[in-house]
């Protein structure tokens, strides 16, 4: 296994389960299981013990591997020289299941789905970008920036909504922009984190070609997921290409008042993405946009930045739903904290994050008292 | 088995029991280098109540129970030797109540220290609590209950000194309340005026009940808090050096460290004293003080304060100190173990030679820590190694290392602190036998079925 030079090195000790200042456990699948196997150090142990022969490939094993949000929590808290492998040992790990073919059935469901599809909702590719329909969102043709969705934002209902906002403001900014549409191929950041490596190594190559071919310069995401994958892990793509979060765009826009913005009085708590927060460490976009916005106040949940609660949905979780359900799911403890800071909308910044916490905000019951949106979609509201 | 596993999921519900490899292999074991035995169960409860039940169950079949906290003691207390069910304390983990003006906290049993301290520091930033080194998810009810020490114990004694009650689920199952508590809603001692009752528990690593609730004692945080390390290369000196510097009462914590490594801190023995204070003048007067007590060995050269570096300060003031879990990577191998036994501060020579010696006839890296108790009363001077863990030889040396440290402390005086199992049989032998048989009478009546971390404190 790869990193396997590693995973004897870990000391169990947890500091990797915590926020930088103890506040609270903040490892997403150690707070709703609560046994040691599920945190950290217990995934080191016991990946050390089945590559031992120790222990076997079982479905709890698996459930252990595959419940991690690989929300780099653990990668920010550990004290040890070796923190910024631990998220890749876990997927190094699952790697393994995948290549045994021994793997939790809706992990299997959904590489198998991009595999046939190439997308994980068994929709056919020309509805892709159908998603755009009646905006003035135009197909890639030489713009200056790609506008690329993503699985999520081109299928999924509530998804779909955000791709709109973010499309249509950056139409009414002026800035070129241009979408695959059917052409869009699934970016493959789930595939790689679910640990289907061959799969991902042809997706990559797949879209690094189509942006190749279509001498694209710069590209815009809607999804943190797949700006994390095409800055990491596409290998060299970075280097021929600019990517950018919608909201490091927006940023700029909306400070400079080249968007210009009406009162829209809220009180708000942002939601940081772990794909655009932790592995990207951007921040600071998502808060500057609304900070900008007249009439808004932003409050932080105590857990915020580099110690965000993860909604859940990291690590292919949104699909496989092996993290979700009960009361101690990540996305509805990730409401509760919103709740708490007396905020009426939790922005986010991912339609994966939209959609857990909005079935969170529903489960909770909380439907009267908070209100989940993007951050494209409050800036709408505020639009002049 | 399995109807028991039932039993079990209908207190704590199916999601928080286990029988399942996975959670026997992790729980059989600590990140120390004492044998694994797998519990048959594993149990993360929310409540007293569901404690209650759960040892209610174990009562009536004769099952071993083995709570848990975080398990970082690394002398094997919370591995099943004779499996049962493990009781892993995390999820009961509220800040019941903090008395501001009286200074106590009430916490579950589950509560960790860095939830503590993050929770005072943002409810009540002029309190705190004696934070041990162990990492930040150590709970407050094991640390009291092996004796742990924390950054106050050089003022105020064991981190068990500073308990003012507890809530104790015996081994019948009864919910039995200790202090003040037990007359009073209040939480402000755990014995006087009354016959301590403290004693039946602390120490005993849950072989005569289990902790659900503990109050602590809470001290005055001040605005501001520095260090300052004072070298010397005289280990007969050291027990000198503390004496005078607890005379001053002026230090918040002493420890003193000696390491191979890096080499600028070879072959010296560095006394490290941190200082609090609300204003600069506080704390320059304590400063002075300090460095007033110790002129004498700076003018007949034999010390002198060395310059902290400031990149080093954040390392030594952090609380707990990180760095204290990354010994255990120093071989690249992710563990480390030490021999931590109360002794005279006047023993520091000796065990600072023996922790090289040691070293040096196993070929092994060390740390050598002490850390004042009280006034100089004793310390806690810990013999410690690291280990590759995938160097079963490296682990092997280390054993014996510390087997003959064992050896070593009840040679020179000393007592064993988190006692292992072998080291407490140790200890048994060489008691007073009334003593021994106190402790047998006090085990016997409250645990009469031997359930309660069984093979721990096995004085029959």
């Amino acid at each position: 296994m790869k990193y396997e030079e590693i995973v004897h090195r870990c000391f169990r000790c947890g500091y990797c389960k915590f926020t930088s200042d103890y506040t609270d456990f903040n490892c997403p699948s150690y707070r709703k299981f609560f046994f040691e196997s599920y945190a950290p150090g217990g995934r080191m142990w016991l990946i050390r013990a089945w590559l031992n022969d120790e222990i076997k490939n079982s479905d709890r094993l698996q459930e252990i591997l595959f419940s991690c949000a690989t929300c780099a929590n653990c990668v920010e808290h550990c004290v040890f020289t070796f923190s910024d492998d631990l998220v890749n040992i876990f997927i190094a790990a699952r790697e393994e299941m995948v290549n045994e073919g021994i793997i939790p059935p809706p992990v299997r469901d959904y590489l198998k789905n991009i595999n046939i599809s190439g997308n994980p909702y068994k929709e056919p590719a020309e509805e892709r970008g159908k998603w755009a329909d009646g905006t003035a969102i135009q197909l890639y043709d030489d713009q200056e920036y790609l506008f690329y969705i993503g699985c999520v934002g081109s299928y999924d209902e509530r998804a779909k909504k955000i791709a709109r906002a973010v499309g249509n403001i950056l139409v009414q900014a002026g800035v070129p922009i241009g979408i695959l549409g059917n052409r869009e191929l699934c970016d493959g950041n789930e595939v790689r984190t679910l640990g289907e490596m061959g799969l991902f190594q042809y997706l990559a190559e797949q879209n690094t070609s189509l942006f190749k071919e279509l001498g694209i310069k710069k590209i815009i995401t809607l999804d943190p997921h797949a700006f994390n994958a095409f800055k990491k892990d596409y290998p060299g793509l970075e280097e021929k290409i600019e990517i950018y979060h919608y909201t490091q765009i927006l940023a700029p826009l909306i400070q400079s008042k080249k968007i210009p913005l009406k009162e829209y009085k809220a009180t708000i708590t942002y939601h940081d993405p772990c794909y655009l927060g932790r592995h990207n460490g951007e921040y600071e976009a998502s808060r500057t946009i609304l900070a900008s916005i007249p009439g808004v106040e932003l409050i932080e949940m105590d857990q915020n930045r580099e110690n965000a609660f993860c909604c859940g949905g990291g690590g292919g979780n949104f699909f496989t739903d092996i993290l979700g359900g009960g009361n101690d799911s990540p996305n509805r403890i990730r409401a509760r904290q919103a709740l708490n800071t007396g905020a009426q909308i939790i922005a986010v910044a991912c339609p994966q994050c939209a959609k857990m916490l909005d079935d969170a905000v529903k489960i909770e019951e909380l439907d009267d008292k908070l209100e989940v949106l993007d951050v494209a979609e409050i800036v709408t509201r505020a639009l002049a | 088995m399995s109807d028991i596993r039932l039993s079990l999921a209908e207190i704590v519900g199916e999601d928080y029991v286990s029988n399942r490899e996975e959670e026997a292999y992790f729980y059989a074991r600590d990140p120390g280098l004492m044998p694994a035995h797998k519990p048959d169960y594993v149990i993360v409860p929310k409540t007293t109540e569901e404690i209650q039940k759960i040892v209610r169950l174990a009562n009536k079949d004769k099952i071993p129970i083995v709570p848990m906290g975080a398990g970082m003691a690394l002398t094997g207390l919370i591995i099943p030797l004779k499996g049962g069910i493990v009781i892993d304390m995390k999820r009961m983990n509220k800040i019941l109540e903090v008395n501001e003006k009286a200074r106590y906290v009430i916490v579950e049993g589950g509560t960790s220290h860095g939830v503590l301290k993050a929770y005072l520091e943002k409810n009540y930033p002029r309190l705190r609590h004696s934070i041990p080194d162990a990492p930040a998810t150590a709970t407050i009810a094991a640390n009291v209950m092996i004796h742990g020490q924390g950054r106050l114990t050089q003022q105020y004694g064991f981190n068990s000194d500073m308990v003012t009650g507890l809530e104790i689920v015996l081994p019948s199952g009864e919910i039995c309340k200790i202090g003040s508590c037990s007359i009073s809603k209040e939480w402000f001692s755990k014995g006087a005026p009354l016959p301590d009752l403290s004693g039946l528990f602390l120490g005993w690593f849950g072989a005569t009940g289990i902790i659900t609730k503990v109050a602590l004692k809470l001290y005055p945080r001040k605005k501001m808090r520095d260090v300052e390390i004072f070298v010397t290369d005289r280990d007969d000196l050291v027990p000198d050096i503390v004496y005078e510097l607890t005379h001053t009462e002026m230090a918040e914590d002493i420890v003193i460290f000696s390491q191979p490594k890096p080499l600028i801190f070879k072959d010296n023995h560095h006394v490290t004293i941190f200082i609090t204070g609300d204003t600069d003048e506080e704390l320059e007067f304590k400063r002075k003080m300090i460095w007033d007590a110790v002129d004498k060995f700076i003018k007949t050269k034999d010390g002198g304060f060395m310059w902290v570096q400031p990149a080093m300060k954040p390392t030594l003031l952090e609380m707990p100190q990180r760095s204290v879990s990354r010994f255990a990577d120093v071989k690249k191998g992710g563990g480390f173990e030490y021999s931590g036994p109360i002794i005279l501060v006047e023993k520091y020579p000796e065990c600072s030679r023996k922790v090289e010696e040691l070293s040096s006839k196993y070929d092994l890296g060390y740390s050598g820590m002490a850390r004042i108790i009280g006034r100089g009363h004793c310390m806690m001077y810990g013999f410690a190694f690291t280990f590759n863990r995938a160097d079963p030889d490296m682990m092997d040396r280390v054993r014996k290392a510390l087997h003959e440290v064992s050896d070593y402390v009840l040679e020179i005086g000393g007592v064993f602190w988190k006692a292992t199992v072998d080291e407490q049989r140790l200890a048994i032998e060489r008691m007073d036998p009334n003593t021994r048989n106190l402790m047998k009478m006090i085990k016997n009546n409250l645990d009469p079925q031997g359930i309660m971390n069984p093979g721990n404190w096995e004085v029959n």
